[in-house]
Formats: C-alpha cells, structure tokens, sequence
C-alpha cells in the first residue's frame, strides 16, 4: 500500500532525492530554487504529506524527489530499496538552528541503507538555514556535523563513503551555489563541457563565463577559475533583469504561445549585453534547451575606445556561437 | 530664479505610516526588506537631494509621534509651512483611528492655507498590498472622495494614489510627484517626441539617474496630446496602441533597473549602457543621455527589416550613435534654466 505512492523515476542518474527531518526545510529549498518563490513567503508552506516528484527539463532532465520527514523508511512494506537504487544523488538536509544529533543519527542511518542498496549514490548533506548563526559558528556547526558524521559512519563500517557537506541558506544565493555543484556531478557530459567553456574563455577576453538554466538560476556549468560568488549572483540578477524587461514588451495576443518555449522555432534568441563604468561587460546570450551563457568580460588595455570593445564583442560574439553550436551537436536528439 | 529651484517637500502623516520607508527607498537605494531596520523618526529630519542637476529637492521628513506632531501646529508652525511648494500625506491603510488621521491632515491644510496656499497636495494610501485586491480600488475611492470633501473648504485639489513599498506604485507615486516640479518639462516632452519620430521607435522613456523615476515618456504624452484632443474635437475614440501593453511598466522598469543597479554595486561598478535584443524582435537600448537622466529606447522590429545578423549589429551602432547626438540637445534643456 504504502509503496504505491511513491511515484516511479523514470531516468535511474538525474533523480535527486531530497532528505531530512521534518521541519529542516526541504519545500523551502524546492520552491524556492525551482519555482521561484520569495524565501518569506516559504513561512506558509504546510507540512508535506506525500512524496513529491517534478521533473525539470534543462540540459538533463532532472527529477526532484522530496519525501515527507515524518516517513519511517524502515518500515517492511516501504519499498525503500527500489527507491534508493534508482536515484542518482541523496541530499539529506541538517536544520543547524536546532538541535541536530537526532538528524545526524537518521542520516548515517539513511547513508548506510542507501550505499549497500546503491553504491554509486552521490551522498551530498546542506547543513540548512545558516542565515542566523554567526560567521564563527558556522564554520564551527561545520567542523562539528562533519566531525561526528565521520565517526558515525567509521563505526558503521563504512568510511569509503564520500559525503559532501555545503553551507546554505534561502536568503542569499548558497543554496543555488550547492544545487549547482548536486547537478553538476549528475552531469556526465561535464568534463567537456567545463573544456568547452574554459576554451571559450581563453580565446575570447572573458574573465569568468557561466552556463544557466534560466528557471532555476542553477549553472549547469562554468569555466575552471574558482566561482567568486559575487559574481555569480550579479551574473544570476542579470539573467531576471533581461528577461522582466524583455517581458513587459511582448504584447497578450502573443504571449500564449511564447511561454515555456522562449527561443524555439522561428522566435529570436535573446541576447543583452551592458556595459559597465569599470570597463567590464556583462554578456548574456540564449542557447539551446533553456539555457543562457552568461559571461563577465573584462576590459582589454587601456584604450577604451567604443569602437574597440565593438570588435572584442563581435569575436566574442562569433565564438559563442560556435560554442553554441557545439553545443546543439551534443544534444541533438538522437 | 535661484531661490525657486530649491523646493521644500513636506512628508507628514501619522507615526508608523511608512514615510521614512518611501524616502529611503526612492533616495537612499534601500529594498523594501531594510526598512524593517528604520527605528522611529525624531522631529524633522532634513535631506538634501539633487535632481536633474540644477533642482534641488529638500525632503522634510517630519516624525509622526503625537508629541511632535503637535508641536508643528503650535510652535514650530511658521517655521514648518512656510515656503512649502508640496505636502505629500501619508495615510496608514491599515490604521485604526482614521479621524485622528483626518483631523491631523485637516491641521495641515490649515496650516498650509495660511502660510503657503500655492502649495501641491499629494496623499498617499500607503500599505495598500495588506489589503485584498479586489478591494484595494474601492477603499482607495472611497478614502479619496472622502479626503477631497474635507479639504475643498480649503481650495486644494488633491491628487492621490494608492501606494505600497512592495511593488512598482511607490514609483508611479513618486515619480508623478517630482515632475510635477520640473520647470521645463515641455521641453524635454518636445524633444523626446522629435527624437522618437527620426528613429521610429516603439516608445522613448527618460529616467532620473539616481532615483530612476520617470520624467517623461512618449507614451503619456500621446496620452495627453489624446485627450486634449477628444477634448477639444470630441472626435472618433481612436484605440490606443500602447494600451495592449503593461500600463504598468515604466514603474516596473523603474524597478527592475533599480534592482540591476544595486545588483552590480557588488562589483563595485556602474553600468554605461545596457542593450537586450529581446526574443521577438524587440530591441532596448539603455543608455546614459546626460548626466542627471538615462533614456531608454524600445525598438520594434519591422518586417521587412528581419533579414540578416549583419544588418542587426549595424543597426545597433547606429541607434547609440543616434543617441550620443541626442545627447547636446538635452544637455542644453538642462542647463538652459
């Protein structure tokens, strides 16, 4: 019976199972990150029920499995073994306001069933709601959750297992930080995508390039400097400003048939471009499959005349679009 | 000339009414989520404000505590109302005792009366997004109607609207406020309508550069020029083009621009231009104009014009060029005062 209503995954490595005990905050985080919802508006979400699956469909089709904390997955009718083999990566979510060894328990509990059924599991463990401790304590929640998870699983028995740990918070831009990071892994074309945009950068002036998914504000991808998250989240802000403005002139009539599929069929891609009174550039164009490139372009040498940044652009220009047709031969559906 | 280019702002209204929210999110580049941290206001706090160059504002932001309040009808009174060429009233939707509300703004237009009767009117109906929507209209015509009644013994002419820092009203609001109190704000629409017709664009909107209202638009004065018109002629009720387009949106690109600039301050940097080719053909251009305004060009991509990259990036260049030498003609508006 109870198995029922666990819903079937269809594809076995892009199902992310979303973990933790009640009240840790993991609807905040789904509606948030993929439904755009204001983080003071999370205060009202009611307690989840049922295990809720959503798809989204960017460069892999992703799936979202969040389960109700109150489940006891141990139960013998819970089919939990076929739940755990097919999902490609467990996010467990550790509540670091609230007294957290009960959590750390279920989850070195849940980390042991899920890596015998599913040795391949991506185990990845946001130490949630960081927003109101203080810079130091973080670092010491940190320290102290990945301290005794480790003695946890020692005494398991299981200490090949590799769990990662991420800081995050709704109210700044953490969490779509550590979703970029969950995805990227279940990303198997990541390596040559990272080689692409690195040899984007190196041709084109670029000082930092990132690949979108425009919904969710999740980079699926970036060049191989290390992310300065200022420049992430002003990279981020730059995809919502294009599109609200670009918004606002499509006329009722039109707008039907616009939504969802921006950018397909005959319908223009979308493309903006500032200049900044530091002499960078914010670039910003729309590829295949609802993603967008943004880059930072820094300025070239001390002539800043308009007609030079004019040629940078248009080289850029002309390498994005070869990025951009490399990508479309990777994706093509087959 | 000098002397009324500086203009004396009044902000009154009742303790707790959100006045010192509106000043510090139009003028000091707050969100709406930082004003939580604004403590009450002392008596009368002063800020100096320069818009367009050459006009400076002085915003009296005036404490609503009972204490003070009475002491600007008292002792302070000739000091407050003297020289006021606007008084935007703050009115608390949500406020429990609206005739103490009233008797407060009935003092004030007494006050004004007597000491500055040329003065503007604003009231906004402040904090409306805590009521429901389909009843914000309603309430707000009502409370106007109301307002009106009490202050036509004074001869004043009240303009209302109702307001909320949570979304683009605060901007419509402001921004009809402030150029009420440009000089030469034919000028610039007649300007703005020739520049429109030697580009042949969907529509020209100038923005402040600090605060980014909006001082003027092709759009509102066709609007205008329309009405005069029907006015007038009474003639045919020809539709309105723009109408199939958010009637809100010059207060949304006023936010969203807001928001661009405040996002990028991380850089610690500003923006020059800003160009969106947009999915249907629309294309924006961003631009500075002079050095208090922005403008901000919407083109529309005819037809015949759809064939070709190469003729988009010229036509790109060619639009800010357009613009660089639209630039000494509004720079010439603006200095001419």
């Amino acid at each position: 019976m109870e198995a029922a209503i666990v819903p079937h995954p269809k594809d076995t490595n892009a199902t992310i199972l979303l973990m933790g005990l009640r009240r840790s905050g993991k609807s905040s985080i789904c509606k948030v990150v993929f439904h755009n919802m204001q983080p003071l508006d999370t205060l009202y979400l009611e307690s989840t029920s049922k295990p809720t699956n959503e798809q989204f469909s960017s460069l892999i089709d992703l799936s979202v499995m969040e389960l109700p904390g109150q489940l006891n997955y141990f139960e013998p009718n819970y089919d939990s073994e076929r739940l755990f083999s097919s999902v490609g990566a467990l996010v467990y979510v550790i509540d670091s306001q609230d007294e957290y060894l009960n959590a750390l328990t279920n989850l070195s509990m849940i980390i042991d069933f899920a890596y015998r059924v599913n040795p391949k599991i991506n185990i990845e463990v946001l130490i949630h709601k960081v927003d109101g401790l203080s810079e130091d304590y973080r670092m010491d929640a940190q320290q102290d959750i990945m301290q005794r998870t480790g003695d946890e699983l020692l005494d398991l028995g299981l200490e090949g297992v590799s769990v990662s740990f991420y800081l995050t918070s709704i109210f700044d831009h953490s969490v779509y930080e550590a979703f970029s990071r969950i995805v990227q892994r279940l990303i198997p074309e990541l390596p040559s995508l990272e080689h692409m945009l690195d040899n984007l950068v190196q041709h084109s002036s670029i000082d930092k390039v990132f690949l979108f998914d425009v919904n969710s504000k999740i980079y699926v991808a970036t060049d191989s400097s290390p992310v300065d998250i200022q420049t992430y989240e002003v990279c981020a802000e730059f995809i919502d400003i294009t599109i609200d403005l670009d918004d606002l002139y499509i006329e009722n009539d039109q707008s039907n048939n616009k939504n969802g599929v921006r950018g397909a069929g005959e319908s223009k891609e979308l493309r903006s471009v500032s200049h900044l009174s530091s002499g960078s550039t914010l670039y910003l164009k729309q590829m295949i499959r609802g993603l967008a490139l943004v880059a930072l372009i820094r300025n070239e040498g001390f002539n800043d005349t308009a007609a030079d940044s004019e040629k940078s652009l248009t080289i850029i220009e002309y390498n994005v679009d070869l990025f951009k047709q490399a990508l479309m031969k990777m994706w093509t559906p087959k | 000339m000098s002397q009324s280019s500086r203009k004396k702002l009044l902000l009154m209204g009742r303790s707790g009414s959100g006045k010192s929210s509106m000043r510090s999110i139009i003028f000091s580049n707050y969100s709406a989520f930082d004003t939580r941290r604004l403590g009450a206001t002392v008596d009368v706090e002063l800020s100096h404000l320069r818009f367009l160059g050459n006009m400076s504002l002085t915003l009296w932001d005036c404490g609503g505590q009972d204490v003070f309040m009475e002491n600007y009808f008292t002792n302070q009174k000739d000091h407050i109302f003297k020289m006021v060429q606007v008084l935007i009233h703050v009115f608390d939707v949500e406020s429990k005792s609206i005739n103490k509300d009233i008797e407060i703004f009935v003092k004030s237009l007494t006050n004004l009366q007597k000491y500055s009767p040329d003065a503007k009117i604003f009231v906004l109906l402040h904090k409306m997004d805590l009521v429901q929507i389909d009843k914000r209209q309603e309430l707000f015509t009502i409370m106007m109607d109301k307002l009106q009644k009490i202050s036509n013994p004074y001869h004043f002419k009240l303009i209302g609207f109702p307001t909320s820092i949570w979304d683009e009203s605060l901007y419509k609001a402001w921004s009809q406020i402030v150029c009420s109190l440009i000089p030469n704000i034919n000028l610039f629409n007649s300007n703005i309508i020739k520049f429109n017709s030697i580009l042949d664009a969907e529509e020209i909107i100038l923005f402040e550069k600090t605060t980014f209202l909006v001082i003027s638009s092709t759009a509102s004065i066709k609007q205008q020029q329309q009405q005069q018109q029907k006015k007038v002629s009474n003639g045919k009720a020809d539709k309105e083009e723009t109408e199939e387009l958010d009637p809100k949106r010059f207060e949304k690109i006023s936010n969203i621009i807001k928001t661009y600039k405040q996002s990028i301050s991380k850089l610690r940097t500003n923006f020059n231009n800003l160009i969106i080719r947009g999915s249907n053909g629309t294309t924006f251009y961003l631009d500075i104009l002079t050095e208090n305004m922005f403008i901000m060009v919407v083109l529309k991509k005819k037809e015949e014009m759809l064939n070709g990259a190469s003729v988009e990036q010229n036509e790109e260049s060619l639009v800010l060029d357009n613009i660089k030498a639209a630039r000494k003609w509004f720079e010439k508006i603006e200095n001419s005062k």
